[in-house]
């Protein structure tokens, strides 16, 4: 969360023995860098040659074509992906920060039931993502009675990153320093007042990061919305909660998946499209953090 | 995955929505119920242009058929929401009877369990078939030996039997060179490994588990393209879009060496594998003007949406049968 920074006087303080080790050691980390940056620069640089000769306003101004792979475009897919993650993120949001809210400033730790509840919040942030698709078909799309639309998907999305949006925020909210919250509460505020005021704004920065980067995962998801009715062919927007949607996941799987050609590049530039909503978002996510972030 | 195995997966899961809303102290808002469903009402508009939506979904086989013809569709009729799924022929079928889509796509017949499952539920629905697929056996550009195998040749490379056992082009005839037999077809929840293995082994899903699965065609063609003794099976639109990377194996079912292709499939020599794909209406939906319309439209252009989607058309003979199905389906 990047709040803490570390003393700046560790480094001159470290000591002038065994420069050997010390030299593999930061080798071995600057390759396991490395590692990741090379085959994410492999992978891009594979999407946008292959996706090039389609990466054109057809891609947004056309509907998928089953017929020609010339005409088709992917913009119910990018409609229906914005309007999924823009209800995922009303849903997931406010009621993590609420949950993390409680659990770090009101929550009496010695009470049995709120270590229950932390420990089954971890383990759920690590439930396979299929597992929410069956969650989501079951009760959302069917006890709730919801259908496959755009809210179960939203819904269902919300659920599976709602755990690491209440983990994230919890570490924010952490790593505000008490002595902020006790001299609000000295100064005569109540509690919820020391909370809006003081120690929530303090915590912005960490709980946008976490929550931006949750919605970047939901954002690629493709498998709990394949049992939840996202459809692999579907030439309209959606018009509001209720409709049928698909998303880019399934669009480019679906694209793949074809036999001709032309269909590869076509998924390949929806690839690049996918990556670059991604990217608009992870700057989102650093310019809040920068711009609200404070040192004590 | 079966329905029941299904519905106790989702009462499992009931256990961790329970601990969730709790872990959210309360906030967690529950959305109303009862307003889903938005199955949007065809209001009739002037110039007998009709609004609404049709659900399609079921086997990814038969989808892009569904779809072009939702494509060709909406230039008559841009009003109406035509969208079909790739749920495969069984999940299609499992939202089907539970009333949640108008048209089922199926690349074999709906099965006793899954028409008690409609029984169920008071679906009724009719049995079109739109169009044939012609299951083709690929071979290597390299393989010279194997131009026509004998159903028996591929039950025995095929058969449970065979596991870990015929790893030999040799083994398989003692014509053909000692070169290793590598085998790759589609996964288990796909229609066309249920009807392979039905036709070639006798029973459905009876098949030898060593063979490399996948549910994308494109990994079979580049297994089968890469691989000297690589053998593989998939529908005959995959051939037919690749056809300069492999070779068809002729067939022979005991009436000599037949060759995969549109005509033979039509003329219902391309035996045993050539297959029917079907879509099922449900005689509800059908009532609907936007999915009669659909259901009008598809029929009548069939052969020009199978030619265009590189499916291979029906003959004439099966082409009035399936106009005189979509009669008695629209009577009740």
């Amino acid at each position: 969360m990047a709040v803490l920074s570390t003393p700046r006087s560790a480094v001159q303080l470290a000591g002038k023995g065994q420069p050997v080790r010390e030299h593999l050691f930061r080798i071995a980390l600057i390759s396991s860098l490395a590692i990741a940056f090379i085959f994410l620069a492999a992978l891009l640089t594979y999407v946008l040659v292959e996706g090039w000769p389609r990466l054109d306003s057809r891609l947004w101004e056309n509907m998928p074509s089953i017929r020609d792979p010339e005409i088709a475009g992917a913009q119910s897919a990018i409609t229906g992906t914005l309007w999924v993650i823009s209800l995922t993120a009303l849903f997931t949001i406010p009621t993590g920060i609420a949950a993390a809210i409680y659990l770090e400033e009101y929550a009496d730790k010695s009470r049995w039931w709120n270590r229950v509840i932390e420990l089954n919040i971890q383990n759920l942030a690590s439930v396979p993502s299929i597992v929410y698709g069956i969650l989501g078909l079951g009760i959302i799309a069917r006890a709730l009675a919801l259908g496959f639309s755009v809210i179960t998907a939203s819904i269902t999305l919300g659920l599976l990153v709602l755990p690491v949006v209440i983990i994230a925020s919890r570490e924010a909210i952490r790593a505000v320093p008490p002595s902020i919250r006790e001299g609000s509460l000295a100064l005569g505020a109540t509690q919820w007042q020391t909370i809006s005021r003081q120690v929530l704004p303090a915590a912005i920065p960490g709980i946008a990061t976490g929550s931006i980067l949750a919605l970047s995962r939901a954002i690629g998801e493709a498998a709990p919305l394949l049992m939840l009715g996202a459809v692999s062919f579907i030439r309209f927007n959606p018009d509001g909660v209720f409709a049928s949607y698909t998303v880019l996941p399934i669009q480019i799987f679906n694209w793949i998946s074809q036999s001709r050609e032309g269909f590869h590049y076509l998924a390949a530039a929806a690839i690049v499209i996918l990556l670059a909503i991604l990217l608009l978002m992870n700057s989102a996510a650093i310019w809040l953090r920068n711009r609200y972030q404070k040192r004590w | 995955m079966t329905s029941g195995q299904r519905r106790l997966s989702a009462a499992a899961t009931a256990a961790i929505v329970v601990a969730l809303s709790a872990a959210c102290g309360g906030t967690n808002t529950t959305p109303p119920a009862g307003e889903g469903t938005a199955s949007a009402n065809a209001s009739q508009a002037a110039g007998g242009e009709l609004s609404g939506q049709v659900k399609a979904d079921g086997s990814s086989t038969v989808a892009p058929l569904t779809s072009a013809a939702a494509e060709f569709f909406a230039e008559e009729q841009p009003k109406i929401n035509v969208t079909v799924g790739t749920s495969g022929t069984g999940g299609g079928f499992e939202k089907f009877c539970n009333g949640e889509t108008d048209i089922s796509n199926g690349s074999r017949p709906i099965k006793d369990e899954e028409k008690a499952a409609c029984d169920a539920k008071g679906v009724k629905y009719a049995e079109l078939t739109v169009a044939t697929d012609a299951l083709t056996v690929v071979v290597n550009k390299e393989n010279t030996w194997a131009s026509c195998l004998t159903t028996d040749q591929l039950k025995k490379m095929w058969e449970p039997g065979a596991e870990g056992k015929i790893t030999s082009w040799k083994q398989v005839d003692a014509k053909f060179p000692d070169e290793p037999l590598k085998l790759f077809g589609p996964g288990t929840d796909s229609g066309t490994f249920d009807y392979f293995t039905d036709e070639i082994n006798g029973e459905e899903g009876a098949s030898r588990k060593d063979y490399s699965p996948s549910e994308d065609d494109n990994i079979i063609v580049q297994g089968v393209t890469g691989t000297k003794g690589g053998l593989g099976y998939f529908g005959f639109t995959y051939f037919e879009e690749n056809a300069d990377k492999l070779k068809a194996v002729e067939i022979d079912s005991g009436n000599g060496c037949v060759a995969p292709s549109s005509e033979n499939a039509q003329n219902g020599t391309y035996t045993p594998l050539a297959r029917p794909l079907f879509i099922y209406p449900s005689v509800e939906s059908a009532k609907r003007p936007e999915v009669a319309a659909f259901l009008d439209f598809y029929v009548a252009n069939i052969a020009k949406i199978a030619t265009d989607a590189k499916y291979i058309p029906l003959n004439s003979e099966q082409e009035a049968k399936l106009k005189s199905d979509l009669d008695t389906l629209k009577q009740g």
